[in-house]
């Protein structure tokens, strides 16, 4: 089976426990969805202007490229693939009996440079995601989105909208203009944790300079592939500027970012401490402890390897409480997902399934 | 008939390795006792002995800096300990503290420490009769120490070192 269908089984042949997918997305079919939480000044502009939504959507998730849905969750009338809480609760919520889902909407709003247009857009889509999605369905938990590119006004719409009960975690597209971890992003996450959130870092956004890390790629399949870099760089910079000595109780999850790669990475950084640490002397621990106290990981994609290797690969996570299963509905993922649990004790199926991201994010 | 020889009571533990004034403050001088390579530090008017082999993968620690404290309670407070100094080594740039030897980031991982003395010179002319001590190739000279009268000098003993309180990590 692949990850998220189930195919000729039952949810219970499959697994018959608790199922918490920590990574579905709601898809804004288009902007006049969203006119209705907009100031009528800004729908307007956007009809003077010819204006149909932020650039960045269709450059991160190309429509009708196969990994941006699966086939069997195309709507045959042609309407937008997890666009309304039917096609989510037909293909998710129902046959997956699922606990909770985590909902999560990126719209690409990085992508505007429009400073106010950026936070009517976040503010929008935030009131959305209340009334047709969290209001309508009390299996679903969600992340709220932010004009990401001004950190004070990203501050801002966490405390407004923050404190309702179905919000748990802020979307941060992973490429940005620049690295998280630095200062200037501290009310930011000031603002995640006083509100008690957590920092979603989600696979999307426009880096200034390209997305890969050193400029723009030629094709698609490499700005895909090499994205897990982006997330090592974020994870790295959180990290290295020291997020977690000013922000204790912070909690970030990588999403739809892998985590194949970390335990080479976590080598690496923990190495570099050890000789380097003068130079950040507010990181008193080794880097792979923080990674075990603040981050959690989906496994959508999994990037799975031959399983004799992968079962090792496991090993070296040196935990069986960091992964979170995710669907990543509606897009598309190969990875067989009884093969990833057949190499888990049962301690860390359950933790993967549900238990790790009830305890991470309080459900 | 030979005269009978006089037995020599044990190996030398001590080591007579140079003058105090030898070695200024902060800095440090490289001396063989015993079969051993030991650096021999002055820092805040004493003298520390460090063997010449980090405990990590056995890189010559006394060729590396010596650096003091760097600690921060937070992202951009960033302070200073004069007080307690570090050599690091030049292989991987881990820190020792001089005085115990410890590892900063992981304390239980120990340079070996060696003791190191100022003596009188009679005392000492007294140890070196009994076999107990002797002298070696000092600081900035591949001459044996002279023991002159009146004068102190550096002492390093091979023994093992007495417990020392090691200080918690800041
Ligand atoms: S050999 Fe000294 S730090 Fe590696």
């Amino acid at each position: 089976m692949t990850t998220a269908l189930l195919e000729d089984m039952t949810r219970e042949q499959f697994w018959s426990g608790s199922v918490i997918d920590c990574d579905v997305h709601a898809v804004v079919p288009s902007l006049d969805t969203l006119f209705p939480y907009q100031d009528k000044v800004w729908v307007d502009a956007a009809r003077e202007r010819g204006f149909r939504g932020p650039a960045g959507l269709a450059l991160t998730y190309p429509p009708a490229l196969a990994t941006t849905a699966r086939p069997e969750w195309r709507p045959a009338d042609g309407t937008v693939p997890a666009s309304d809480l039917s096609q989510l609760r037909r293909d998710i919520l129902d046959p997956w009996r699922v606990d909770r889902a985590i909902l999560n909407c990126y719209y690409a709003i990085d992508s505007l440079r429009h400073p106010d247009w950026a936070i009517v857009m976040a503010r929008s889509v935030n009131d959305w995601i209340i009334d047709q999605w969290l209001n309508k369905d009390d299996r679903l938990v969600a992340s709220l989105v932010i004009p990401a590119r001004d950190p004070a006004a990203a501050a801002a719409e966490i405390d407004r909208i923050g404190g309702h009960p179905g919000f748990v975690q802020v979307l941060l597209p992973v490429r940005s203009e620049r690295l998280y971890g630095q200062r200037v992003f501290w009310p930011l996450f000031e603002a995640i944790e006083r509100n008690g959130l957590v920092a979603g870092l989600h696979w999307g956004g426009l880096a200034e300079h390209g997305p890969t890390p050193t400029g723009y790629a030629s094709w698609y399949v490499e700005e895909y592939a090499e994205e897990s870099q982006v997330f090592g760089a974020q994870l790295t910079s959180m990290i290295v500027e020291g997020l977690f000595q000013k922000f204790p109780e912070l909690r970030v999850s990588i999403l739809e970012g892998g985590f194949t790669w970390l335990p080479t990475w976590a080598w690496n950084l923990n190495k570099k401490w050890k000789g380097l640490r003068r130079e950040f002397p507010w990181v008193d621990r080794l880097p792979s402890e923080i990674i075990r106290d603040h981050f959690r990981f989906s496994i959508a994609p999994a990037d799975m390897g031959p399983p004799d290797q992968m079962k090792r690969l496991l090993g070296w996570l040196g935990t069986e409480d960091l992964l979170m299963y995710a669907s990543d509905y509606p897009h598309l993922h190969t990875d067989d997902l009884s093969v990833l649990l057949g190499l888990m004790s049962d301690t860390m199926q359950t933790n993967v399934m549900a238990e790790t991201a009830r305890r991470w994010y309080r459900l | 008939m030979a005269e009978p020889t006089e037995q020599r009571v044990s190996k030398p533990q001590r080591f007579i390795v140079g003058r105090p004034s030898s070695i200024p403050e902060g800095g440090h001088v490289l001396v063989t006792a015993g079969g051993h390579e030991i650096g021999v530090y002055r820092f805040g008017g004493r003298f520390y002995g460090l063997l010449n082999r980090c405990p990590h993968l056995a890189g010559p620690l006394c060729k590396g800096q010596v650096v003091t404290e760097v600690f921060s309670p937070m992202p951009g407070d960033v302070r200073g300990n004069p007080d307690r100094a570090f050599v690091t080594c030049p292989w991987h740039n881990w820190e020792f503290d001089i005085k115990t030897g410890q590892s900063y980031w992981n304390p239980k991982l120990r340079v070996r420490p060696f003791p190191v003395g100022v003596e009188g010179a009679e005392a000492l002319t007294a140890a070196v009769e009994r076999g107990d001590t002797e002298r070696v190739p000092g600081p900035y000279t591949a001459e044996t120490v002279p023991i002159e009268i009146e004068d102190e000098y550096l002492v390093v003993s091979l023994r093992a070192v007495p417990a020392i309180r090691l200080e918690p990590a800041p």
